[in-house]
């Protein structure tokens, strides 16, 4: 006779206030009632479900979509939260989802911990959940872990998320800067600088409004893309925080070889350019949160350029420069005159100038 | 959007180009007075296309790098304060004074924001009647109109708790200096479009007049400084000596008489002002009239008058006289940086000095000599 096993059906809380108070972080019910309100209704998948302190993962599954694990985490902070073309849950899955993906790996399973400011509304948190839980399965991966934590006001900016995602890299992929050599080429997926330039118009503080939205996606498809049609592809990277220029000068310095870019190809959109030219900044520097830049071996960048123009995410990919032999760890771009300059690693961030 | 792109055309650049180097016959040296035609030409590779013979000297248009160091250690003086909110344009921020600069102030509780207008300084005030807002007024001609109409508006709103430290400059008695310099060999100007804009072109007319030198305002775009650079070589190559206007897309021959009647009104020269790198230049400085006192935050705060000399290993002074290069200062690149900057003029992105670091000054050797210099030694 097979006896059914007993399964305890919690029933979910409800948070029945309208802001987050210390008590959500106090570890009692008042937390437990913000946990399956905001969070378990937004994530919700059977890995999470049991809510205990580790999700627990078949490798045996893992091991099906690659060789090695690829293990990434990365602290979102972002001001406003809410921006045109994304907030900072989307952010923080997709961020996380194209660090490992620039890597090769196949984004699998992601965690979750949430900083709190107390004050904030439910129902913004309950928003950024839910577009955490819409990014996440665009993306084809399961928020499986978590942590909440709720601090005193001013303690932290309305809220901080901090994601780790796994991914699985097949075997055959192995991407690397130092795998770089002269003669291959420079790719960009796309126009460059929208989510640095969105987030410093949203802000408001600079009283110039452009309507620039944040280019904020999940990259995997667009990698998996250039993986099957450029199968020699030697790095990827995603330019988040310090640009296309600066990932061009660690690319330059890891590979000790020299990377020109053409001003002419660079993909920027009128409004961002712009934007740039009001207020003195270069979007070589501005952030990106949904680009790539792919190195690429001479005869299978045409494949890889096709493949990424194929894409949504890359309709507006170009080919922007090259490696070449020249001075270890220098990055210079011919400008549309026929000049050149350097460009060089930031020193800080990027300030508006005077006039 | 396609006006950026008017002025980027590479076929007229090359049109202006071959016009430039037809001109061309013998070394002569000209200087560019604003920093923000420095930035262009680094940053779109003008200074290598133009013939060798040309060469250009960075002015001294760059306020945020002649600010001197006493005045930057009183501002951050003032932002430490628990009860001011001390407001400045972005690139002030990394400006250091003595020890720190405003991003230390920043972080060590400081309540220090990057503003792009004064009006929003006043806005702040407005919203903060429990603080003192002070706004960090610097730069030339240019800014100097809206920190003026920003101070007469809070007068007419009776706003108290707004002042200004100003520390605005003027340029012609700043150019009359560098011409006086018996160290400097010069043959033309490109002129400072953006204060001429307010400013207008009369006031260079004893350049062309008694110095017998050719200035031509300029803009900015790549195209605008090319076309500026041919306007004064014709001038030279023709035995002329004119104040001549090329950016009168902007800027009206008698200036904006608007804005020069509010600066007229709110601000007085200061007997003399120390710049950093060129000492102390009379009749350079503004402040604010005895009407406006309210608003002056050097008086609200009565801070004592401490005099801090340049680094001596420094040649910030040398390099805006054009009497040395950028590259061949002895700590350019080594112990002055824009990281840690020594010098006024690796301070800001206009800075000579920053440029020629951030966009091609590497390629330059410390002991290249220039065909100007081998031309007239």
């Amino acid at each position: 006779m097979n006896i059914a096993p007993f399964v305890f059906q919690r029933p979910r809380g409800k948070v029945h206030v309208p802001t987050v108070t210390l008590a959500h972080g106090g570890g009692g019910k008042a937390m437990k009632d913000l946990i399956d309100d905001v969070f378990l209704a937004a994530f919700d998948n059977p890995l999470l479900a049991p809510l205990d302190d580790q999700a627990r993962l078949d490798l045996g599954a893992l091991a099906r979509h690659g060789d090695r694990l690829a293990f990434s985490t990365d602290s979102f902070v972002v001001d406003p939260i809410i921006f045109p073309g994304g907030d900072i849950g989307k952010l923080a899955v997709c961020g996380t989802v194209n660090d490992l993906a620039v890597g090769g790996a196949k984004p699998l399973y992601l965690s979750c911990a949430v900083i709190v400011e107390e004050g904030v509304s439910v129902d913004s948190l309950r928003q950024i959940a839910r577009s955490m839980a819409t990014a996440a399965r665009a993306a084809g991966v399961e928020i499986v872990t978590g942590d909440t934590k709720v601090v005193n006001k001013a303690a932290c900016d309305k809220m901080f998320i901090t994601t780790a995602g796994i991914g699985a890299i097949r075997a055959d992929v192995n991407l690397g800067a130092h795998c770089t050599r002269p003669g291959d080429f420079v790719l960009v997926s796309g126009f460059l600088g929208d989510h640095g330039a969105a987030i410093l118009s949203a802000r408001g503080d600079l009283s110039l409004e452009a309507p620039i939205a944040s280019d904020c996606a999940s990259l995997h498809d667009v990698v998996a893309a250039l993986l099957t049609a450029a199968p020699g592809i030697r790095f990827i990277r995603d330019p988040t925080r310090g640009g296309v220029a600066t990932v061009l000068n660690e690319i330059a310095e890891a590979a000790q070889v020299s990377i020109e870019i053409d001003e002419g190809s660079t993909p920027i959109r009128d409004e961002v350019r712009a934007f740039c030219e009001i207020l003195g900044l270069d979007p070589l520097y501005l952030a990106n949160e949904g680009k790539l830049v792919a190195i690429v071996p001479p005869e299978q960048a045409q494949h890889a350029l096709e493949a990424m123009q194929a894409h949504p995410l890359g309709q507006a990919a170009r080919l922007i420069g090259r490696v070449i032999a020249g001075e270890p760890g220098r990055v210079t771009m011919r400008t549309v005159f026929g000049g050149s300059r350097i460009v060089d690693m930031l020193v800080g961030e990027q300030l508006p100038r005077i006039c | 959007m396609k006006y950026i792109d008017e002025f980027n055309d590479p076929d007229l650049a090359k049109r202006l180009l071959d016009d430039i180097h037809a001109t061309v016959t013998q070394p002569w040296a000209l200087m560019e007075v604003c920093g923000g035609q420095t930035h262009s030409i680094i940053r779109h590779g003008i200074d290598q296309l133009i013939p060798e013979q040309i060469e250009m000297i960075h002015g001294p248009g760059c306020p945020v790098c002649v600010t001197p160091l006493e005045l930057i250690d009183k501002a951050l003086e003032i932002a430490s304060r628990p009860d001011v909110i001390f407001c400045s344009f972005g690139d002030m921020l990394r400006v250091p004074g003595s020890g720190r600069d405003l991003f230390r102030v920043k972080s060590q509780g400081g309540d220090v924001r990057v503003v792009y207008s004064p009006l929003d300084a006043l806005k702040l005030a407005r919203e903060n009647p429990d603080k003192e807002v002070v706004f960090f007024g610097i730069g030339f001609e240019t800014t100097m109109p809206s920190t003026a109409l920003t101070v007469l508006q809070a007068e007419r709103e009776g706003i108290g708790n707004f002042s200004v430290f100003c520390n605005h400059i003027t340029i012609v008695p700043t150019i009359k200096a560098i011409l006086d310099s018996p160290d400097l060999h010069l043959d033309g100007f490109l002129g400072p479009g953006h204060v001429s804009m307010v400013i207008g072109t009369a006031p260079y007319e004893f350049i062309a007049h008694f110095y017998n030198k050719p200035l031509v305002v300029a803009g900015f775009e790549p195209l605008d400084v090319l076309q500026s650079i041919w306007m004064v070589l014709k001038q030279i190559k023709e035995g002329r000596c004119e104040v001549e206007n090329q950016y009168a897309r902007i800027v009206p021959e008698g200036g904006n008489t608007r804005a020069l009647r509010a600066v007229a009104r709110v601000y007085e020269l200061r007997e003399f002002f120390e710049w950093r790198g060129l000492g102390s230049i009379d009749h350079s400085g503004m402040k604010m009239r005895a009407e406006y006192v309210r608003f002056d935050a050097e008086l609200k705060f009565a801070l004592p008058n401490v005099k801090i000399a340049d680094p001596k290993s420094c040649q910030c002074g040398e390099v805006l006289k054009g009497v040395i290069r950028p590259w061949q200062c002895k700590v350019f690149g080594t112990a002055c940086t824009p990281e840690r900057p020594l010098g006024a003029l690796m301070v800001s992105s206009e800075g000579a000095c920053a440029a020629y670091y951030q966009y091609g000054g590497l390629k330059r050797r410390r002991d290249e000599v220039l065909p100007v210099e081998a031309g007239t030694a």
